[in-house]
């Protein structure tokens, strides 16, 4: 399973990726490349040319903008995962971060892989759907921003424009005293991509009532979706089980599903909506844990 | 192309192909042959080696990706000719292993493992050796191998880390 | 388990074979290098039947670097057709498809280049056209009358349709107050080791000698090889000092040998086919058994079973090869642990077009344990009775064996109710009854599974003549030859490939056990095929008992010579000294003879020796299958193994009923395989044998779309149980020695596969029970489970899945 030939071209900075870019239609961008070979390896992925974007320093990095938390694109999964400031700040992405592949493929796979891909059920790309982040994407004809909402579109296709490169990755941080996050996934093997996956994030008050509330299931639609009715329908309750049930079942029932080889829709609705009731709840549980700072 | 990497301590400098995998470049063109390929689309684990301290799969990264890190392979651990390092020794002490391939993989994940975590408890042990397969011993050997090792570099206040010059 | 008669065998010493292993010199056969090495990049077809109609070959001529591209028209021209092992002479199959393709993967042509990336490129520039054809993948419907043929010159789709009767099934059926039928089915998987199958050949034309390097594990595979090429067989040389990256039954490999060796020939290079995952999944033809099992039971109110009917129904793939004969190794095991005085077993061995299969692990005995064991668990519930109470009743008891069961089989020793007796000590059943309710009333569901069964072992090959009436082979051998050099250094060798068995550390146990010297200062090394002596490779768990028996045997020769040549010194009759620890003595006067002097007279004094002596200290032994020589009968009455190790399998399954995921929360295995020879080894051949089984039960399965494609082709479509994936397991040691074997060993090369995909199964359902709901196919998917307990009426009623 040898790839077929390319050009290995390393850029040095974003405006260098996005000219190698422009010229080559068929270039790819690799960062990580825990996606991307594989389907090399299996010539399902042919491109003329490699950009290594992985020594960019400008795609380096992390930064607290105070209501946003940016991370860079090259940023490496295990670093996202180590680093108290995700935690701190995101910790919808610390809690998925652990579900991302085999810990040998988060020392190289990055953040911006995990969106680029698209892959339906990526954590990454739930845990920025169900927060409502941001992408900033760059090109020959400049920066652009796109809400994560309507970037990801469905499995390997994103908004982005032709010959662009993600740059980096923003997460609303939210300010509430008392935050909790929940994750959950099924899977074939423990560490396989997900058959279903649900995340949620709630903010509680001191009387225990939601003040806000995120939630998102992955993997059983195009791109991971973001449960809106749900989360407006859960705002000012006490987010009792029935309650939780209730809203996520409805919101469910609303959304089109992507069966698959591997799950069917009877499974994949049954599934999220399990996982996503159990997520709230989890995440009411860890709220009702922490304090903010 | 010409690609310069730090492999066992030693600077090398190899002319690839862009599409030569880490794994064949260090197999083929360095006769690194205790890494092994067994899928060459990232699963099984078999060509895990050591980038910067912490396990990789080789067959995930193009030899043109790889200088600038400290790349280590099976063939670093051993402390002199004939020798074993303590977790290669647990891992014949229990016998954590039966056709070999999976081997190198295993040893070199213990080794970040323990270098990481002196005491690991057996889910820890678990976690980390689940992106390697296994497809002789049913991992109880191995677990209980890395148990050990652990248990003997407390002991013997080695650090895991320090590898042979 | 350790046995304090022995000094060596059955203490928990190191494996010597570890060492290279763990700093990372195994001798693997793609780590082996030579000038001028050519590698190989294959062709497939991707429908499940077509005709070719065409292959242009120039684009990848034209490649640089490309040496040859090799269709099937010009292979066949060159070699002979891969042997069958039934008398099926229509079914004729070549490493290339030759005018028509029978399965998504066959291979169609074949580039050899200066490097892989090279072959790969080239090799997608071979261009194909195709007639598509009729194609039948359901096993069932290629029994049908219309089915097309995957052999139109065969006639029939059926390669192997019999039936034998042993004792009286329809009067006992008729006699017994209950009877009940059902249906299970196993999926297609396999062991998938995680090397593939490699294979370098090089051919010197001017010693006419072939050299052959391969991950292999195949009896008889250098005859079979200078066979196909038309090689006198002393043309091939193997060489069994590679190291086999695991292999449990599949790498037979004579496909890609015969493919590569051509190829060597032809070009004058040597030549390198290491199949990629992607070749190894699809083409390597390394499936395992497919099988639908419809099974009756003739028992009564107390549960004793006193006859059974089984159909084994076998989804073989597009040709015919060695596979069918898992179908006839069951026979020799086929009432399992029990008592039934009665059976027809009927097996039929089916082509479809899908890959073909080669012998996993177990060779049909797995499969065959899991229907027999649903049998007595549905017996058990019919009843009403304990799971556990029943197999009580129905098994053979200590005191009647060697007992002789219907197929013709006597298996030699066992004490199934201690071993029980045991396991249940270790689990604490009602503990486990305990957790069990207590995990139900968290609002899982739980279960707990148990599983019996038999591992026949020291394989012989009677099913071939048993299936077979044309072949008559009933020699199933093994050897050993040990030399002490004129330093006093012993070096013995083995005859055979190994893939993690220690065989070398085995046959070092055995060899200082009888010369009462330390293992470890015996060197075991493996000599190639012309030098070596005969051997039948370590398949049917057969080489603790066959190779250890072989050295056990050589070594004992070398002692009677060592105690030869001292009583002529001494002059003193050969009971008049004894053999201690390399040395021999006068019994009365205490005069000694060291090891070194008996070394030094063998090697240097020959006016010392006794007359008739051979000068040296040397010893060779080739050893039969002990209670192997006889033809089957003509109602297939055999004498399949000579041993039968005994498992029994407890096994606390936890299911999240929305999810479907299972957890299996308790595992113990009761295993006896008499006499342990390295407690070491048999650990990890146990622990490995049930991943292997979990993955089968649970997880794996090659899968074939409606259009005959099968999709299965890689790792993230082939779950392979991670260590996340396998519990904690415990294991209970007992000891029946055989009364066949030189310390009572018996196999063990197959333990814990054979019984774990039973047991998980019977955990399962116990699990679903309460909801009507029985699952009979496995692989059994999470998502399944989900879907059945969805699905499950409030009523009880019986509800099985039916995919």
């Amino acid at each position: 399973m040898k790839s077929a030939p390319f050009d290995y071209l390393r850029a040095r900075s974003i405006p260098e990726i996005c000219t190698f870019l422009g010229e080559d239609p068929d270039a790819a961008i690799i960062a990580g490349g825990q996606t991307l070979i594989p389907m090399m390896a299996m010539r399902l992925a042919r491109p003329s040319r490699l950009i290594d974007i992985a020594r960019v320093p400008d795609l380096q990095g992390m930064r607290d903008d105070g209501a946003a938390f940016s991370i860079g694109a090259t940023t490496r999964q295990a670093e996202a995962l180590e680093s108290l400031h995700v935690a701190r700040n995101v910790p919808l992405l610390h809690k998925v971060l652990p579900w991302v592949g085999h810990a040998a493929t988060r020392h190289r796979g990055t953040i911006g892989g995990c969106v680029a891909n698209a892959d339906p059920a990526a954590e990454v790309s739930l845990a920025l759907v169900t927060l409502g982040g941001e992408v900033v994407t760059q090109n020959l004809d400049g920066t652009h921003r796109y809400s994560a909402r309507d970037f990801i579109l469905g499995p390997m296709m994103t908004a982005m424009a032709p010959g662009s490169c993600i740059t980096e990755i923003s997460f609303p941080v939210w300010s509430h005293r008392r935050i909790g996050v929940g994750f959950q996934e099924v899977s074939v093997r423990r560490s396989d991509f997900a058959l279903a996956s649900a995340a949620a994030q709630v903010a509680l008050d001191s009387a225990g009532h939601c003040l806000a509330c995120a939630i998102g299931v992955g993997a059983v639609t195009a791109a991971p979706a973001y449960l809106q009715p749900a989360c407006e329908a859960l705002i000012g309750s006490r987010l009792s089980d029935a309650e939780i049930s209730e809203a996520v079942t409805g919101a469910l029932d609303r959304l089109e599903l992507m069966p698959n080889a591997h799950a069917s829709e009877s499974y994949q609705r049954r599934a999220a909506a399990a996982l996503a009731i159990r997520a709230v709840a989890e995440a009411r549980g860890d709220a009702v844990r922490r304090i903010g700072d | 192309m010409n690609v310069e990497l730090r492999i066992n301590g030693s600077r090398l400098h190899v002319a690839v192909e862009p599409r030569t995998t880490l794994a064949d470049c260090l197999r083929d063109h360095l006769h690194l042959s205790g890494v092994q390929t067994g899928c060459e689309h990232g699963v099984c684990g078999a060509c895990t080696v050591l980038i910067d301290g912490e396990p990789a799969r080789s067959c995930l990264m193009f030899a043109a990706q790889a200088d600038g890190y400290e790349i280590t392979t099976i063939e670093a651990l051993a402390p002199a000719p004939g020798e074993l390092s303590v977790i290669q020794d647990a891992f014949c002490e229990l016998h954590a292993m039966a056709c070999g391939f999976c081997t190198p993989g295993m040893v070199l994940v213990a080794h970040a493992l323990l270098n990481r975590n002196r005491n690991p408890s057996r889910a820890d042990i678990v976690e980390a050796i689940s992106g390697n397969v296994c497809r002789c011993t049913g991992y109880g050997q191995i677990i209980e191998a890395i148990e050990l090792a652990a248990k003997r570099l407390c002991e013997s206040n080695v650090v895991a880390g320090e590898l042979s010059e | 388990m350790k046995d304090s008669r022995f000094k060596f065998v059955s203490h928990s010493r190191r494996v010597q074979e570890d060492r290279r292993f763990v700093t990372g010199r195994g001798n693997f056969v793609a780590s082996i290098e030579m000038d001028g090495l050519l590698h190989v990049a294959l062709v497939a077809s991707k429908h499940p039947s077509a005709r070719i109609r065409s292959i242009d070959v120039s684009a990848a001529l034209a490649v640089s670097g490309v040496h040859h591209v090799v269709t099937g028209t010009e292979l066949s021209a060159a070699v002979e057709p891969m042997m069958n092992g039934l008398d099926t002479p229509k079914v004729r199959r070549y490493s290339l498809a030759v005018g028509q393709t029978r399965y998504c993967g066959e291979w169609v042509a074949a580039v050899a280049a200066e490097s892989r990336a090279i072959a790969e490129d080239a090799a997608e520039l071979v261009e194909v056209t195709y007639d598509p054809l009729p194609y039948v993948i359901d096993v069932e419907a290629a029994l049908q009358s219309d089915s097309p043929l995957v052999h139109p010159d065969h006639g029939t789709n059926v390669l192997l349709d019999r039936t034998f009767v042993w004792g009286e099934v329809e009067r006992h059926f008729a006699g017994s107050p209950r009877t009940l039928s059902f249906r299970v089915s196993w999926g297609r998987n396999s062991t998938v080791p995680v090397e593939t199958f490699g294979v370098v050949a090089r051919f010197d034309p001017w010693r006419e000698l072939l050299d052959v390097w391969a991950s292999i594990q195949m009896p008889k595979y250098a005859e079979q090889i200078a066979r196909a090429l038309r090689l006198p067989a002393n043309s091939v040389r193997v060489h069994y000092d590679v190291d086999v990256g695991g292999s449990y039954g599949v790498k037979r490999g004579i496909k890609h040998t015969v493919l590569a060796a051509y190829l060597a020939r032809r070009l004058g290079r040597p030549v390198r086919l290491i199949e990629d995952r992607l070749d190894n999944m699809q083409s390597g033809d390394a499936h395992g058994p497919e099988r639908i099992f419809d099974v009756s039971v003739a028992f009564d109110d107390r549960g004793i079973v006193k006859s059974m009917k089984m159909r084994a129904l076998d989804n073989v793939g597009a040709y015919a090869g060695r596979a069918p004969f898992q179908l006839g190794k069951p026979v020799g095991a086929i009432v399992g642990p029990y008592r039934i005085e009665s059976v027809q077993y009927q097996v039929l061995s089916v082509m479809t077009n899908k890959a073909a299969q080669e012998a996993v692990r177990g060779f049909g005995q797995s499969p065959t344990n899991f229907a027999i064991e649903t049998a007595i668990d549905r017996v058990a519930v019919a009843l009403g009775l304990d799971r556990i109470e029943i197999r009580r009743r129905n098994f053979i008891r200590r005191e009647q064996f060697p007992y002789l069961i219907p197929s013709g089989t006597r298996y030699d020793s066992g004490d199934y109710h201690a071993v029980v007796d045991k396991v249940l000590e270790r689990v604490d059943w009602s503990g486990l009854e305990t957790e069990r309710d207590r995990l139900r009333a968290s609002g899982l569901l739980a279960g707990i599974g148990v599983a019996a069964c038999l591992e026949p072992g020291g394989g012989n090959s009677s099913f071939e003549p048993l299936l077979n009436p044309k072949n008559t082979t009933t020699t199933w051998m093994d050897s050993c030859r040990i030399n002490v050099d004129g330093l006093g250094c012993i070096t013995a060798t083995i005859h055979t490939t190994s893939s993690g068995q220690g065989h070398e550390t085995l046959t070092a146990t055995v060899i200082g056990e009888v010369l009462e010297i330390d293992p470890d200062r015996i060197r075991i090394i493996r000599p190639d095929s012309l030098a070596s002596l005969p051997s039948n490779s370590p398949v049917g768990s057969r080489m603790a008992i066959m190779l250890g028996g072989a050295a056990f045997h050589a070594a004992q020769r070398l002692k009677r010579k060592l105690i030869a040549i001292a009583a002529h010194q001494l002059q003193r009759p050969a009971d008049g000294v004894t053999y201690s620890g390399g040395s021999v003595s006068d019994v009365q006067t205490g005069r000694l003879l060291t090891w070194s002097d008996l070394v030094t007279i063998a090697h240097r004094t020959i006016h010392l020796m006794p007359e008739g002596l051979e000068p040296g200290l040397e010893a060779t032994y080739v050893m039969q299958v002990p209670t192997g020589r006889d033809l089957p009968t003509a109602d297939g009455r055999v004498q399949m193994y000579p041993c039968h190790s005994f498992e029994f399998h407890v096994v606390l399954a936890a299911i999240d009923p929305q999810l479907g995921r299972t957890e299996l929360r308790r595992y113990v295995i009761g295993h006896d395989c008499g006499t342990v020879i390295n407690p070491h080894i048999v650990k990890g051949m146990t622990l490995g044998g049930i991943a292997h089984g979990i993955g089968a039960a649970l997880f794996e399965e090659f899968i074939y779309d409606g259009q005959g494609e099968m999709t299965s082709q890689t790792f993230m479509d082939y779950p392979l149980p991670s260590s996340h994936e396998i519990p904690e397991v415990e294991i209970v040691h007992h000891c029946t020695p055989s009364p066949f074997t030189v310390f009572g060993q018996k196999g063990s090369g197959e333990s814990g596969y054979l019984g774990a995909p039973a047991a998980v199964a019977s955990a399962i359902n116990d699990a679903v029970r309460p909801l009507g709901i029985a699952f009979t196919k496995l692989p059994i998917r999470l998502t399944a489970i989900s879907d059945a307990v969805a699905g499950a009426s409030g009523t009880g009623r019986q509800h099985t899945d039916d995919h």
